[in-house]
C-alpha cells in the first residue's frame, strides 16, 4: 500500500470515498508522522484524538451512504492564530499560553464541517509577526530542508512557518495559514509548497487572533494548486460576524481549474526588478514567463510605479493597527496576568505586557503607538495611507492591461536560522514582493518554481484581480504542470 | 523625524508596556532605523488622493434586530466569557483596586 503521508488533499479526499483506504488510516497515519517530527517544532500543541474522532466520523457516514464533504478525511494542521473550541489557542505568545477558547472560528468551523481534522496547533511567529518564524514564545520552526552540504537549520519563513514546515515535510497534508504582508506566501515559497492568499474578505476573520485587521487574510497552503483550490473553496464564504466578510457567491474553483491560457495576458511588472535580488530568482522568473507563454498567454509588461513604497507604508499601517488590535491583552479578561505586590490596574497593565509580549511585538505595539499619537498621525498614517491608496490604483492600472501579474515570491531563497537577526529592516525586506497585493486586498499565490544550487526551492508569485482567485489559480496550475517540481526535503528529523 | 530615549519611554507609557532603562536604550536605535526608513514616503506626491480605508468596496450591514441573532455571539454565555479570565469573582471580572 502506498505511504498514506505522501497524499495530498484531493488523492486523500477521493482515495476515502473509493474506499482505497479508510479516514482512520489516514489520520493514524499522520498523527505518527506528526509524533516522530518534533524536531522541526511545527507544532505547538498536537491533538490525534481530534484527528481521529473527525476520521471516524467521516467513515461511519460513508458506511451508511451518505454524501461526503470536500475535505472529507483530510487531517490537517491549524496555524495557531485560529480559535478552537477547547484547545488552546495562543498566537505563539505568552501572553496567550493556556488560553482555551470556548468558541470556534469561522474557518475552522467550516474545514471540521467539509469533514477535515485536526493534527494540532501550528506554531508561527508571535502575534504573526515576522518572517522567519524566529519570534515565536514556544521556540523556532527549523525548516525540513537543508541547504546542499551543510547541516545549518535553515528557516521555513513566516509568519505561517509551522504551517509551510509540516506540509513540505509531508507531516500534514495542508494547512491553514494567515497573510496579512506575505505571511502565507513567503513561507511557502522557502519550503517548496503552495499557498493563496485570497481576496480580503473572502475568508472570515472571527475567530482568528487580529493582527492588522484591513490587511489580514485566511488562506490554505498545501502542496498542490488543486490542493489549494479545494481547501480555499471550504474555507471561504459569507459570514455576518465579520464586517468585512464579502456577500458574494464562492465558486467552485476546483471544477474551475483551466491551465489553458489562450486569450490571456500576463503582466510583468518592471519595478520588482530590484537591487538586492538573487539571480536565481530572475532566472525562474524569466522561465516561469517562457512557462507562461507555453500555455498560451501573452506576456505584456506593465508598471506599478509606487512598489518601492508599498513596504514602507505597511510598515506604519499593520502596526499602527496592531497596536489597537492588540490593547485588548490587559491581564484582566484572559491570558497572562502579572500583578506585583501592592501595584494598581494601571501598573498591571505594564507588567503584564511586557512579560507577556515578546520584543518584536513591542517594537511594532511602539512603532504603531508613536505614528498614531498626537502631531504624528498626519506625517505618518495619513500620508502612508495615501500611498496605499497609490498602490492599489497602480494595480487598477495595470489590470486594465493584463488579467494576471507574475513576480517572484521572495528576493532570496530561506537563510540559516538566526542569520538576519542583527536588523529588523532586513528581515522586514523579505516581503518586499509580497506586501503590495496585501495592501491592495488582492488575491495573490506562491507556487514552486524551481531547485536554486543550494539545493534550497524557489516560489514565483501570481497576482489577480479582485475576486479572481480562478484566475490566479489556473496560472498557477499552468506553472504547476511545467515546473514539475518534485523535490522534496530528505528526512533527518 | 526620530526619537530619543525619553519619547520611547513615553510611548512605552501610552502603550502600556513596562520597559526599564536597557529595554529603552536598545528600542531608540531599533525605533530610529526604522522611522528613518519610512521617511521615504515623504518624497510620494500625494496631491488630490484621498486616504484609504477599506481595500475592497464594501457596505456596512445591520444584522436582523432579533435577540441572539447569532447563537454564537449572543447572550447568555457569562460563564463562557469569564472562563478564561485569570481572577473572575461572583461572576466578574476581578481587578486591582483602582479608586483609592
Amino acid at each position: 500500500m502506498t505511504d498514506l503521508t505522501s497524499l495530498g488533499v484531493k488523492d486523500i479526499r477521493d482515495g476515502v470515498a473509493k474506499g482505497d483506504f479508510t479516514a482512520r488510516e489516514v489520520a493514524e497515519s499522520f498523527n505518527a508522522a506528526v509524533a516522530e517530527a518534533a524536531a522541526l517544532n511545527a507544532f505547538i500543541v498536537t491533538t490525534p484524538d481530534h484527528a481521529l474522532a473527525a476520521a471516524d466520523k467521516v467513515d461511519a457516514a460513508r458506511a451508511a451512504g451518505e454524501q461526503l464533504g470536500t475535505m472529507a478525511g483530510v487531517p490537517i494542521g491549524m496555524k495557531d492564530l485560529f480559535a478552537t473550541h477547547g484547545v488552546q489557542t495562543t498566537a505563539a505568545s505568552h501572553i496567550l499560553e493556556g488560553f482555551t477558547p470556548r468558541y470556534e472560528s469561522t474557518v475552522s468551523q467550516k474545514l471540521w464541517d467539509a469533514g477535515a481534522g485536526m493534527l494540532g496547533k501550528l506554531n508561527l511567529d508571535q502575534f504573526a509577526m515576522g518572517s522567519s518564524n524566529e519570534t515565536s514564545y514556544f521556540g523556532n520552526v527549523t525548516s525540513p530542508w537543508k541547504k546542499a552540504g551543510s547541516n545549518a537549520a535553515m528557516s521555513p519563513g513566516g509568519s505561517s512557518g509551522g504551517s509551510s514546515a509540516a506540509v513540505a515535510a509531508r507531516i500534514a497534508p495542508a494547512a491553514t495559514g494567515t497573510d496579512t504582508g506575505g505571511s502565507i506566501r513567503q513561507p511557502a515559497a522557502f519550503t517548496g509548497i503552495c499557498g493563496i492568499k485570497p481576496t480580503y474578505g473572502r475568508c472570515s476573520r472571527w475567530g482568528i487572533v487580529a493582527f492588522a485587521s484591513s490587511l489580514d487574510q485566511a488562506g490554505p497552503m498545501a502542496r498542490s494548486v488543486e490542493d489549494c483550490a479545494i481547501m480555499l473553496g471550504a474555507m471561504a464564504g459569507f459570514d455576518p460576524k465579520d464586517a468585512t466578510s464579502l456577500q458574494m457567491d464562492v465558486p467552485d474553483w476546483e471544477a474551475a481549474l483551466n491551465s489553458d491560457l489562450r486569450g490571456k495576458k500576463v503582466g510583468i511588472p518592471r519595478e520588482y526588478r530590484m537591487e538586492g535580488t538573487d539571480q536565481a530568482i530572475l532566472d525562474s522568473w524569466e522561465q516561469g514567463k517562457a512557462w507562461l507563454k507555453d500555455a498560451g498567454a501573452e506576456i505584456v509588461d506593465v508598471s506599478l510605479p509606487h512598489t518601492k513604497y508599498a513596504l514602507p507604508a505597511y510598515y506604519i499601517v499593520a502596526p499602527a493597527e496592531a497596536s489597537s488590535n492588540l490593547a485588548r491583552y490587559d491581564g484582566v479578561r484572559y491570558g497572562l496576568r502579572d500583578l506585583p505586590d501592592g501595584v494598581g490596574l494601571q501598573d498591571m497593565y505594564a507588567a503584564t505586557r511586557a512579560a507577556g509580549f515578546g520584543d518584536e511585538v513591542k517594537r511594532r505595539i511602539l512603532i504603531g503607538t508613536y505614528v498614531l499619537s498626537a502631531g504624528f498621525y498626519d506625517a505618518y498614517y495619513t500620508q502612508a495611507q495615501k500611498v496605499r491608496a497609490l498602490v492599489a490604483r497602480d494595480f487598477e492600472r495595470a489590470f486594465e492591461q493584463c488579467d494576471v501579474i507574475l513576480a517572484p515570491t521572495t528576493p532570496t531563497a530561506s537563510f540559516p536560522l538566526g542569520s538576519m537577526n542583527e536588523d529588523p529592516l532586513t528581515m522586514y525586506l523579505n516581503d518586499v514582493f509580497a506586501v503590495p497585493a496585501s495592501l491592495a486586498g488582492l488575491p495573490a499565490m506562491s507556487v514552486p518554481a524551481t531547485i536554486n544550487a543550494d539545493g534550497l526551492p524557489l516560489g514565483l508569485q501570481l497576482v489577480g484581480r479582485p475576486f479572481d482567485e480562478q484566475g490566479v489559480l489556473n496560472a498557477g496550475l499552468a506553472i504547476q504542470q511545467r515546473a514539475g517540481f518534485t523535490a522534496k526535503p530528505e528526512k533527518w528529523w | 523625524m526620530s526619537v530619543d530615549k525619553a519619547t520611547v519611554a513615553k510611548i512605552a507609557s501610552l502603550a502600556r508596556i513596562r520597559m526599564d532603562d536597557e529595554a529603552l536604550e536598545r528600542m531608540v536605535p531599533e525605533l530610529n532605523g526604522i522611522l528613518q526608513w519610512v521617511e521615504q514616503l515623504g518624497e510620494v506626491d500625494v496631491t488630490g488622493i484621498e486616504p484609504m480605508a477599506a481595500v475592497i468596496p464594501n457596505t456596512l450591514r445591520l444584522r436582523e434586530d432579533v435577540v441572539d441573532a447569532d447563537p454564537l455571539t449572543g447572550g447568555g454565555k457569562q460563564a463562557d466569557v469569564l472562563a478564561n479570565a485569570p481572577a473572575a469573582e461572583h461572576g466578574f471580572f476581578g481587578v486591582p483596586k483602582v479608586i483609592e
